[in-house]
């Protein structure tokens, strides 16, 4: 019973990094597209870039000499915040703002964007991946006494996690407890009215614009503790991240957190077996046992957890919490 | 409505306008025209033989991906055969002519790859073409160099499977990586195997061929899996893996990309190391070594036909040249290698052909040998060539000590002895009788 519980709780614990990895990737998103409607296929491009910079920040560190080296994902974290948010602010003055309200303009306009931060990548730096190693304490694991699987719960793993809460936690607090937080909130939904009563919305839409921007840099510092960094990494996470949004509700924080936790937990279960497994003791389950065990493979895991998706889209279009009311104009 | 605003003024200005242009451009354009007639006219003899035989230099084709997800592979390969002409136009030439490389991008997009391979050979004459690396930019490839009887050089290991009479594949047939690796993994390291590998051709076929291996030898297959391309969420892979090997077993790791970097990084995160849950990769050199980072590699291993480490004087010397070429931070690796070698292959077999007609140079290929970085390599009759197979454990500079190796060259098998749909066939294109598919009697 002992070994239930905990290969229960390990099941937990794999299900919501995974969650925690499309959350923190899809933060910055939430806002940028769900506060302020911007279509910013560039997204994953921003994680790139903010990946990078923790590369130049580890080389940096390692030259530097051990004490140092062994803490270098922290001060990556600012960096690639500041990094990003930079590139973002630049994206929004230069191009998005001229575009506001045409969100097939932007669409096309961001996924140039992409283009061209890809190329400039390839062709500044490397057209190569780059080695981003953790410090030795994130590359371990804690070891979980078991029955008869020997379990390991990565520690790169759990500081993701911690990450993203502290990240949710300070968005949360800026949207809800700040006076800017307050413009942004006023300028989304209602933009004249905002500027009618003295509040600068352009300077607001930049500041949005780049945070958003910014925590996709902390998203792209985070990823390298788990896959590769280069040219193409954004790639490996654009369509997971407006999954994320759009499944969550656009303009709805909360939304996103619950949807990236549930599309965690969703694809892990279906994805290593585990729905098979834990339906296999019964005997009148054994057509949804084959049938689970068919999809069981990575590949065949997200070909189900996209028509599960599709299949909630009919249900409920807006997402988990559509907005109410009269809903903001974009 | 915007369109009616021009005038009837301005309508003449700007017609006139363009019809001077054109006049202008056709004036231009013609001489050229001209020219390239009285060259034909002059150059008929060398025009009819169609191989890029012209003047005092012999042009060759170089196809790989420039750009794209693959540029990171191929740009290497393209390094080492150029690397080679180099060598090869230093020392003389092919039958006293300068090489000419013409290089095109095939953006790691397979129509853009037969586009190219079209291109080269219409357009630019070429008498041969080096090019591609993903098998499934081969498979675009293939149906032009067939339709046209023009001539390929491959040089990375694939899945087999394939016999054609217009390439040659300079690298590992299956039964010169892959099953070796398996029966060593079956006597050194354990009987129950994970499959892991990423969503698309090689890979698959790769492990319908070691499935079928397994059958054979008292091995096991306990679960395979696989990533689609760019990929890198492991996590259930590894709980699959805990889950069918809880006391450690072997890794078969196809993967191909990016997610080579996802899986050794949380393989190490989620406590599967070397000593228990060893992994033998089939795509991993040193070039991906570096990237992914030694410290996530060290104790695993990996099976080509070449490692940098690879002890003969002729692979001294070819690393020492490659460096002083591209400076000292860069690797060697299998298929730059083989690349390499298929270059002086192919000149041998010119030489002695005594020509670049593609039928002759066809048939003067088969029964070359060199004197390979990997040691002695010989083209056989079925276009692949006997190469030695090896194991490598990745130590901690990022480079391969060698743990196994065979005892000489290994025989090319295209046709895969182990699956049933191909067992007994074999290829040889120096018998016009047999050619690339035939039954051998027993």
């Amino acid at each position: 019973m002992v070994d239930f519980i905990v290969q229960l709780l390990i099941g937990a614990f794999n299900g919501i990094s995974i969650g925690s990895v499309l959350l923190i990737s899809a933060l910055g998103l939430a806002i940028v597209f769900g506060l302020m409607g911007v279509i910013n296929l560039a997204h994953g491009e921003l994680m790139m870039l903010g990946a990078y910079t923790t590369f130049f920040v580890q080389n940096i560190f390692n030259a530097l000499g051990d004490p140092w080296a062994q803490v270098y994902t922290i001060a990556a974290i600012p960096a690639a915040f500041l990094v990003a948010a930079l590139v973002g602010l630049i994206l929004e003055r230069g191009v998005i703002r001229f575009l506001y309200g045409r969100p097939l303009e932007t669409l096309l306009a961001t996924w140039g964007v992409s283009l061209i931060l890809r190329q400039l990548v390839r062709t500044t730096i490397s057209a190569r991946n780059v080695d981003v190693t953790a410090p030795a304490w994130l590359r371990g694991g804690l070891q979980i006494p078991t029955g008869n699987i020997p379990i390991q719960l990565p520690y790169a793993r759990m500081f993701i996690i911690v990450l993203t809460i502290a990240c949710v936690v300070g968005v949360y607090f800026f949207l809800n407890a700040s006076s800017w937080g307050l413009r942004i909130r006023s300028v989304t939904q209602n933009r004249e009215m905002s500027a009618c009563l003295g509040i600068p919305t352009a300077t607001v839409d930049a500041l949005t614009f780049a945070i958003g921007s910014g925590l996709a840099g902390i998203a792209g510092c985070a990823i390298t503790l788990l896959g590769s960094v280069g040219p193409n990494t954004g790639q490996n996470y654009i369509i997971d991240t407006f999954m994320v949004v759009v499944v969550g509700g656009v303009g709805n924080l909360f939304g996103s957190i619950v949807s990236a936790m549930v599309i965690g937990i969703v694809t892990y279960l279906i994805g290593s077996g585990t729905f098979a497994v834990l339906l296999s003791p019964m005997d009148s389950m054994q057509p949804v046992v084959a049938f689970f065990e068919f999809f069981a493979s990575s590949s065949m895991a997200k070909v189900m957890v996209f028509a599960l998706i599709i299949g909630f889209l009919q249900i409920k279009p807006a997402g988990i919490f559509p907005q109410k009311g009269r809903t903001a104009e974009l | 409505m915007v369109q009616p605003n021009i005038g009837r003024r301005k309508f003449l200005l700007y017609g006139t306008a363009a019809l001077g242009t054109s006049i202008l451009l056709k004036a231009c354009g013609a001489p050229p025209e001209d020219t390239e007639t009285t060259t034909e006219e002059g150059g008929d003899e060398t025009a009819s033989s169609g191989s890029g035989d012209s003047g005092d230099t012999i042009k060759v084709g170089i196809l790989h991906s420039l750009s794209g997800t693959m540029a990171i592979s191929e740009t290497t390969v393209v390094d080492a055969e150029q690397l080679a002409i180099k060598e090869i136009n230093a020392a003389g030439g092919v039958l006293g002519k300068q090489i000419e490389a013409v290089i095109e991008d095939g953006e790691s997009d397979w129509p853009t790859f037969a586009e190219k391979a079209g291109k080269l050979i219409d357009q630019d004459e070429v008498a041969v073409v080096f090019g591609c690396w993903t098998s499934a930019s081969r498979k675009a490839v293939l149906d032009v160099f067939e339709s046209k009887d023009h001539m390929l050089w491959y040089p990375v290991q694939y899945e087999g499977q394939e016999c054609s009479k217009n390439i040659f594949y300079t690298g590992a047939a299956p039964n010169q990586q892959i099953e070796p690796a398996v029966d060593w993994l079956l006597e050194n390291k354990g009987k129950q195997f994970f499959l892991v590998g990423s969503d698309y051709v090689f890979p698959r076929t790769a492990n319908t061929v070691i499935k079928e291996q397994l059958k054979a030898n008292g091995g096991e297959t306990v679960g395979e899996d696989y990533l689609p391309l760019g990929n890198t969420e492991v996590t259930p892979i590894i709980t699959k893996i805990q889950q069918a090997l809880p006391d450690g077993g072997v890794i078969f790791n196809t993967l191909n990309g990016d997610s080579n970097v996802a899986f050794f990084k949380q393989m190490q995160g989620a406590g599967l190391t070397p000593d228990k849950y060893p992994v033998m990769s089939v795509s991993v050199a040193e070039e991906e070594v570096r990237q992914i980072g030694p410290e996530f590699l060290v104790g695993h291993y990996a099976a080509w036909n070449y490692f940098q480490t690879v002890d003969t004087p002729e692979n001294e010397k070819w690393v020492a040249d490659f460096k002083a070429e591209y400076g000292d931070d860069r690797v060697t690796n299998d298929p730059m290698e083989a690349a390499y070698i298929m270059v002086y292959l192919w000149k041998q077999a010119v030489e002695e052909a005594g020509t670049t007609d593609l039928e002759a140079v066809r048939a003067a290929a088969i029964g070359q040998t060199f004197d390979a970085p990997e040691g002695l390599v010989t083209m056989n009759a079925n276009h692949h060539i006997s190469k030695t197979v090896r194991i490598g454990e990745v130590n901690e500079e990022g480079l391969f000590d060698i743990v196994f190796s065979t005892d000489g060259p290994v025989d090319p098998q295209p046709w895969n002895q182990y699956v049933p749909e191909t067992k007994g066939f074999a290829c040889d294109w120096s018998d016009p009788e047999k050619g690339g598919k035939y039954k051998v009697e027993a």
